[in-house]
């Protein structure tokens, strides 16, 4: 209703107007432009440095800055967003203290929808741009450099709470405690995004079903990226690299289910994925490449399917903590496999088992850690592949391919 | 000094001529080329080369070694009726023994590498750690060889010396760390691991190229000890030092007993 009476004032108003705002204009603040502005109407806010206190945008209307266009905040949310079918564009919003008791952020937009935020820039704010209740907004080509102090005293570059339909693309997010952070947010796309060096994780959701994440590039996160209670993820090339550490994983999935992995790649992590809980998760065409810990899948994980990945210079390929965990392994390339090929068909003739016993006897006492790589190991290895006993049996590839030339058998 | 220098220069024209050496450099690079050869990058090649260099040199050096010793006995003898002091002597023998090994080392490894260098990118870091702890492990080997076959007067007794100090501290040293890591599970386990850890110099020449391949896995690794340790460079400087031990304390106990050695 309210929707239809600010239309209707719109309309009475006369046609969208262009505010010019900023020093040396009829309107020197932020604010008194927002105070003149109706629905529909364009502010250009000039270059400049902007102290003003918390501001609220309560009709749809676009607001743009240029270079030099500054807002500084304070010990409060900066600009808040409540209307519909706003436009942001091309603004800096810079020092926003951090805070024990609000999630106070840069720009925060509530119960609104179809918000178009885009080429702004979030330095030094504790939290960067944080929505709530939003429905198809765009964040796109978003800039975000955290505190770069302790994970306690920093927040989410962009934050979520029980949104929908969002489109988060292009975005350059660093120095937050996560980089995307979704709770309760469904049915949202988020692709081409740069997620690093972040205290915490690179992009972390929970509750959040149906989501597609695409091109993103999670690089060096203090605790890698963890994802947790969601049905119907997909994620399509993604890269999760350089993230080192205990409890640090390239991907950690804890109670995913109907999901599909494909054409990511795991590289040089402690662990490249932690699946834990899921159900009906499929890895496809993945590359794990130089990790710790290529894939460590728990015996809680159900109907994990891994086809044609790569698994390559890897300490370990794959590990579990009980000789019943089961998961099905077909077409992958292993490059610990040394078995033969007669038929010259590209698979090889001899099942590949990629749990190697130390891998076991490392997960029940780790320690033994500093025997990798041991020539005595490697006997254990070998006489535990020639005549297994130990290791769980379930967790075979029955086809193993020879060679990785890309991703052809995945598709 | 001036008498080591002098020796130790006989030495390698001596021991460049020795068709073993030739036969050893040439053995590790057609190994290379065949890694190489057998559709391996660089990185791959490396991690291939990893038991060659943590048990094949030191196989090598220590057999080569010993035997080496027992047939330049009259070389020795003869020296020794010169002016010559002892320790110049015993520095003179190892030192031109040890730099041919690592010389046909370096070569055999290093020129396929030099060679493929155009066609795919090298892992600099990664080769240098290896070719330098085979370094290292060939000059402590050939240390602990010539204590050996100054231990023992008979030959075939101090050549299976060396053997067995290989198969001891190859394989089956390994076998009985991860029984204590086994046995001991429920205590704190982790330096008790890197003391027995640094008491065998082929370990400490496998946890010097763990820091460099596998630092993803050990980071990985919760315990705080392991962590601090293996985390940052004082893991490299210590093994090194500890290495580095290795090599002068055989040496000083060879030379001690090469001193008093009635020839």
């Amino acid at each position: 209703m309210i929707h239809w009476a600010l239309a209707a004032v719109a309309v009475l108003a006369g046609p969208p107007r262009q505010i010019v705002a900023g020093p040396g204009t009829a309107y020197p603040t932020l604010g008194a432009a927002l105070a003149a502005a109706d629905s529909g109407d364009t502010i250009r806010l000039g270059r400049g440095a902007y102290r003003e206190g918390p501001l609220t945008i309560r009709v749809p209307l676009t607001l743009t800055g240029e270079p030099g266009t500054v807002l500084y905040g304070g010990p409060f949310t900066l600009l808040t967003v409540t209307a519909d079918s706003v436009t942001l564009r091309g603004l800096e919003f810079r020092d926003i203290p951090p805070s024990a008791a609000e999630d106070r952020a840069a720009l925060k937009v509530a119960g609104a929808r179809g918000c178009r935020l885009e080429d702004l820039r979030f330095t030094n704010t504790f939290f960067g741009l944080y929505l709530s209740k939003v429905t198809g907004c765009v964040v796109r080509r978003v800039v975000a450099r955290g505190t770069g102090r302790l994970e306690s005293l920093s927040g989410n570059a962009i934050h979520s709470w029980s949104s929908s339909h969002l489109v988060i693309e292009d975005n350059d997010l660093s120095g937050h405690r996560d980089g995307i952070y979704f709770e309760f947010t469904t049915d949202s796309r988020v692709a081409g995004n740069l997620s690093a060096g972040n205290h915490r994780y690179g992009i972390h959701f929970m509750f959040s079903d149906g989501n597609t994440y695409e091109g993103n590039r999670f690089l060096h996160n203090g605790a890698g990226v963890a994802v947790m209670y969601s049905r119907r993820v997909r994620m399509t090339r993604n890269r999760f690299e350089d993230s080192w550490g205990s409890a640090t994983y390239g991907l950690l999935l804890k109670d995913i289910s109907d999901s599909e992995l494909d054409h990511n790649r795991f590289r040089a992590n402690s662990v490249g994925v932690y699946a834990e809980g899921t159900t009906r998760v499929t890895f496809t065409g993945n590359e794990f490449l130089g990790n710790g810990w290529g894939a460590q899948v728990m015996a809680n994980a159900v109907d994990t399917r891994f086809l044609g990945n790569r698994f390559e210079g890897n300490s370990f390929d794959v590990a579990t903590n009980s000789v019943h965990a089961s998961s099905e392994f077909r077409g992958n390339f292993w490059d610990r496999y040394t078995g033969y090929d007669l038929d010259r068909d590209g698979t090889g003739d001899v099942p590949f088992a990629p749990v190697r016993l130390f891998a076991l006897v490392v997960q029940q006492n780790p320690p033994a850690l500093i025997l990798l790589r041991s020539f005595f190991i490697s006997l254990l290895d070998a006489a535990e592949r020639v005549a297994p006993a130990l290791t769980p049996q379930t967790m075979v590839d029955q086809a193993p391919r020879l060679r990785w030339a890309g991703d052809e058998a995945a598709q | 000094m001036r008498h080591a220098t002098r020796i130790i220069r006989y030495q390698l024209r001596d021991i460049a001529r020795n068709k073993w050496i030739l036969a050893y450099a040439v053995v590790l690079g057609v190994l290379t080329e065949a890694l190489f050869r057998l559709g391996g990058d660089g990185g791959r090649v490396v991690l291939s080369l990893l038991n060659v260099v943590l048990i094949f040199v030191p196989l090598v050096a220590l057999t080569f070694g010993t035997l080496y010793l027992y047939t330049a006995r009259e070389f020795i003898e003869l020296m020794l009726a010169q002016p010559v002091g002892r320790g110049a002597m015993f520095a003179g023998l190892w030192a031109g023994l040890t730099g041919p090994l690592a010389a046909a080392l370096l070569g055999g490894i290093g020129v396929p590498f030099v060679l493929h260098a155009g066609a795919m990118p090298v892992p600099a870091r990664s080769l240098a750690m290896l070719l330098g702890t085979g370094v290292l492990l060939t000059a402590s080997s050939t240390a602990i060889a010539f204590v050996l076959a100054l231990r023992f007067e008979d030959r075939a007794r101090g050549f299976g010396a060396a053997i067995l100090a290989w198969l001891l501290a190859a394989v089956v040293y390994d076998g009985l760390v991860l029984l204590v890591a086994t046995v001991f599970r429920d205590r704190p386990l982790e330096t008790p691991l890197l003391v027995l850890t640094f008491l065998n110099p082929l370990d400490l020449g496998r946890v010097l190229l763990l820091l460099d391949l596998d630092v993803a896995a050990l980071m990985g690794y919760t315990g705080a000890v392991f962590h601090h340790f293996l985390g940052g460079p004082l893991g490299l400087a210590v093994a090194g030092a500890a290495l580095l031990a290795w090599i002068a304390g055989p040496l000083a106990a060879g030379g001690r007993r090469f001193a008093r050695k009635d020839f």
